[in-house]
């Protein structure tokens, strides 16, 4: 295992690199997505509620791996040609905001609905007080589930790989056919992993405690 | 574009792929069996404490959910024959889905268990039962029936995760589009629109299911 770190250092950190931008990408954009889907699927306008029940169907009942070779495959071949990063974070995004969409919406509906009519009755419109009351109290009850969404997130980052996305698991697979040493590489490999999945999770469950 | 989805679903070429939804199914099916066993017995021996081996089971159950399945994937496969063992692709496959996925049951049997009312042990054990009839008769069969959405959710995971299984090049349903669309680059689309409709199909029905077995707990 040590010399596996010392023989590809550089290659390991490359994918560390890559395994966090990815993820980071991710989140920031599957969190701004999954709350906008969120917010429609709780809307008073039925039209709205259908178009936020669809996007999540369709995201959430499709393989991660397919969403990302159709951005990956498909896309440059109509619109524009994507490398396997931006397509594998693209595909991440949007596979993840599904997720994220159903979990806020369980955080809006835990809010007592007294603080929405409250709010409309001190004259707020319905998306204001939405976004000034009911938002932000909803986000606090679901940091824990948003948590272990981030760990799902970097975990699933690793379908970089399929796409030439020099993401971690990507160099350990080339590390791993190139020393031979499979066994050390996919060690070390999973040693990196959980140095940053299981910081997140222990933390979560921590949370989870204390809130509970 | 049309005529290209007409060329492309030729009978011959939609038989194979349905034969590779058929594996992917049963690759789902095998694996989501095995892991509710080892998983319930890996969630339950971390729910009694017993001392030190709860720990280490704990811990191996932590760390396996914290690693990509693809991860595991390639330990079954490219790994285990360095320590001498050869497994074919297929057996490769199950084995590593259900490393992980009794981990993930394992998490859902221990909390399942931890949410039946205290009550149920301590009513049974001062009827005279000892705490493992206790456990076995009166909480689990009432954690098992509460756990059956959270257990529906997770066979939908695992079948989408079985496309990861393409990598090393399982002939499930995501390789055989692939290789169809291999001999013709006009079949990609049509290929792509088949997949993912049926993946659709699977889960979404399955998705149904879990949602109406959710609710009519809910009302009992």
């Amino acid at each position: 295992m040590i010399a596996i770190i010392h023989d590809y250092g550089g290659l390991l950190l490359v994918g560390l690199r890559q395994t966090l931008i990815c993820s980071l990408i991710a989140l920031a954009a599957s969190l701004l997505l999954g709350t906008v889907v969120a917010l429609l699927e709780v809307a008073p306008e039925r039209w709205l509620r259908g178009i936020a029940r669809t996007y999540i169907e369709i995201f959430r009942n499709i393989p991660l791996l397919v969403i990302t070779l159709f951005f990956y495959v498909v896309v440059p071949l109509y619109v524009i040609k994507l490398n396997g990063f931006v397509a594998g974070t693209i595909g991440l995004s949007l596979y993840t905001s599904a997720f994220i969409a159903e979990t806020i919406r369980s955080g809006i509906r835990a809010v007592d609905p007294g603080q929405m009519e409250g709010a409309r009755a001190n004259g707020l419109s319905y998306w204001q007080a939405m976004r000034v009351i009911v938002l932000p109290q909803a986000f606090r009850y679901v940091i824990p589930p948003l948590g272990n969404q981030f760990v799902n997130l970097v975990k699933n980052s690793s379908t970089l790989a399929f796409v030439g996305g020099f993401d971690l698991m990507y160099q350990g697979n080339n590390i791993a056919s190139d020393s031979m040493a499979t066994m050390a590489t996919y060690a070390v490999i999973g040693l990196l992993y959980l140095a940053i999945t299981l910081p997140i999770s222990s933390y979560m469950r921590y949370l989870e405690k204390r809130l509970a | 574009m049309l005529h290209d989805f007409i060329a492309a679903y030729t009978p011959a070429n939609l038989r194979y792929l349905f034969g590779g939804l058929g594996l992917t199914l049963l690759v789902s099916v095998v694996s989501i069996l095995a892991s509710f066993v080892l998983g319930s017995f890996m969630g339950i021996v971390r729910y009694v404490r017993i001392k030190g081996l709860s720990a280490i089971v704990g811990g191996i159950i932590d760390v396996i959910r914290n690693l990509p399945l693809i991860l595991i994937l390639f330990f079954t496969y490219f790994g285990l024959p360095n320590l001498g063992i050869r497994p074919g692709v297929l057996v490769a496959v199950i084995l590593a889905m259900t490393i992980f996925e009794s981990a993930m049951l394992a998490e859902i049997v221990r909390s399942g268990i931890q949410a039946i009312d205290k009550g149920q042990m301590e009513g049974a054990r001062a009827n005279g039962l000892s705490y493992w009839q206790a456990l076995w008769h009166i909480v689990l069969p009432q954690a098992m029936v509460k756990m059956i959405p959270a257990l529906v959710s997770q066979f939908i995971s695992l079948v989408k995760d079985t496309s990861l299984a393409t990598i090393i090049l399982l002939p499930e349903m995501l390789y055989r589009s692939q290789i169809i669309y291999g001999q013709d680059s006009n079949y990609i689309v049509p290929m792509f629109v088949a997949v993912a409709a049926l993946y659709f199909a699977v889960c979404f029905l399955l998705s149904i299911l879990a949602h109406w077995l959710e609710r009519r707990q809910a009302r009992t």
